[in-house]
């Protein structure tokens, strides 16, 4: 179970959020929402440990995460908005590297059916700088149906994908979920989640529809 | 632990092989520094033997500057070092791999080359071979503090500047030991001296650059 008490975060003089406080459980999803500048990706990466909070604490398994990092990180999925490809190497190339650095031993013919079911069938060992956004998207997703890891953090992750790749993503994080996983999530789309437990959590201090 | 070493290295040289523009930049720039000398001081042999082992080192020295810039930056702009921040390794091993990597594609290019480069100065073979040895021995030392200082710049702008600043008067105990240990051979002292200090530098910044380097990357990514 993620645990987050009291969070607080300041950048420079301006405090961009604090006393934030959630769990997320088993089959949950955490759905965060907020105007843009609100702070959500700075939230995300405190959840995963890469910014430091200025106070309060981020728990795992009922330990604070910087007291366990390796064990945390072989646990957690995290995608950002860069989307960690290495541009000269290859779809498949990517995503093995990826998958096998962050622990998961993964064969090449599984890379190859993994990126066909994200529909990139012939494109598979193009260099990633040739691919479109959205698919540059697809092969960063690819790792989600590879990972074994219970937590996945996934700021934004719908932007660029086209419609049947929405679709896709969200069978996948339905599936994720019914077994038993967490989620937490960003996205400024409306996304239907058919299964599991959604938390909704709202950051910033506008209202909802002000510009 | 291990393979996660072997992946980043793996990669490392990988990418290096696609984008050779950028290893040979390193190379070129060496050579032509260490070549630019002899054209400038005239055919004098006795100077040339004499300037040859400080011509090298800091042409090396130099050169290493160069290719540091990249050494983080890409992966620190397209998300790949959040991504290794984020592995179930200690990050210090991956800083390793990833320094070895960098050092084979410009730090070895340097010290298989230079023996050709020697001839322009007139040295004996046994003079070559134990700058060889020197350049083996020190370039890495080179790289590995050199991580350091990529480290602690990234994300800055003009960074570069900031890394020859940060990093030259780090380098400076390797040109002494390096050239010194070629100049002692040179004038029949023999080097052992200085090769033994030039490889407890070495042996020295292996330990504890990957753990500082570790700690400024978690600190920049910030």
């Amino acid at each position: 179970m993620l645990e987050v008490v009291n969070l607080q975060c300041t950048r420079g003089d301006r405090c961009l959020f604090s006393g934030i406080g959630f769990t997320v459980g088993e089959g949950e999803l955490l759905y965060l929402y907020g105007h843009n500048g609100s702070g959500k990706t700075t939230l995300m990466r405190t959840l995963c440990g890469l910014v430091a909070p200025t106070d309060g604490e981020v728990r795992w398994k009922d330990l604070p995460i910087r007291k366990q990092r390796d064990e945390y990180a072989a646990e957690l999925l995290y995608l950002g908005h860069k989307n960690g490809l290495k541009d000269d190497l290859t779809g498949v190339e990517n995503l093995l590297v990826a998958c096998r650095l962050a622990g998961v031993p993964v064969k090449e013919d599984e890379a190859w059916k993994v990126l066909e079911q994200m529909g990139l069938r012939g494109h598979e060992d193009l260099p990633a700088r040739v691919l479109s956004q959205g698919q540059q998207k697809r092969v960063a997703l690819a790792r989600l149906l590879l990972s074994e890891a219970p937590l996945w953090i996934l700021d934004e992750p719908f932007v660029g994908l086209d419609v049947a790749a929405v679709a896709l993503l969200e069978a996948v994080l339905a599936e994720h979920v019914a077994r038993g996983g967490m989620v937490v999530l960003t996205t400024h789309q409306e996304v239907a989640l058919t299964s599991g437990k959604v938390k909704k959590l709202r950051l910033g201090w506008k209202e909802d529809g002000c510009v | 632990m291990f393979s996660a070493f072997r992946i980043i290295v793996a990669r490392d040289l990988l990418l290096a092989m696609r984008r050779r523009s950028d290893v040979l930049t390193t190379l070129f720039f060496f050579i032509i520094v260490v070549s630019l000398f002899p054209l400038g001081i005239g055919p004098e042999l006795d100077t040339l033997r004499l300037i040859a082992p400080g011509v090298f080192w800091v042409a090396a020295l130099l050169a290493s500057m160069l290719a540091l810039e990249k050494l983080f930056f890409v992966d620190y702009q397209d998300g790949a070092l959040e991504q290794m921040l984020l592995a179930p390794q200690p990050l210090s091993i991956l800083v390793l791999g990833k320094v070895l990597a960098h050092w084979l594609v410009t730090g070895l290019p340097l010290v298989l080359l230079s023996p050709l480069l020697g001839l322009q100065y007139d040295l004996s073979t046994a003079t070559i071979g134990v700058m060889m040895l020197t350049l083996l021995i020190g370039t890495p030392a080179l790289s590995l503090i050199g991580a350091i200082g990529a480290a602690l710049t990234l994300g800055i702008r003009g960074g570069g500047v900031l890394v020859s600043l940060l990093v030259l008067p780090l380098y400076i105990p390797v040109l002494i030991f390096g050239a010194g240990a070629v100049e002692a051979e040179v004038s029949g002292l023999g080097g052992a001296g200085h090769l033994s200090m030039l490889g407890a530098i070495l042996l020295l910044s292996a330990l504890a650059a990957p753990l500082a380097t570790a700690a400024a990357l978690r600190i920049s990514a910030e």
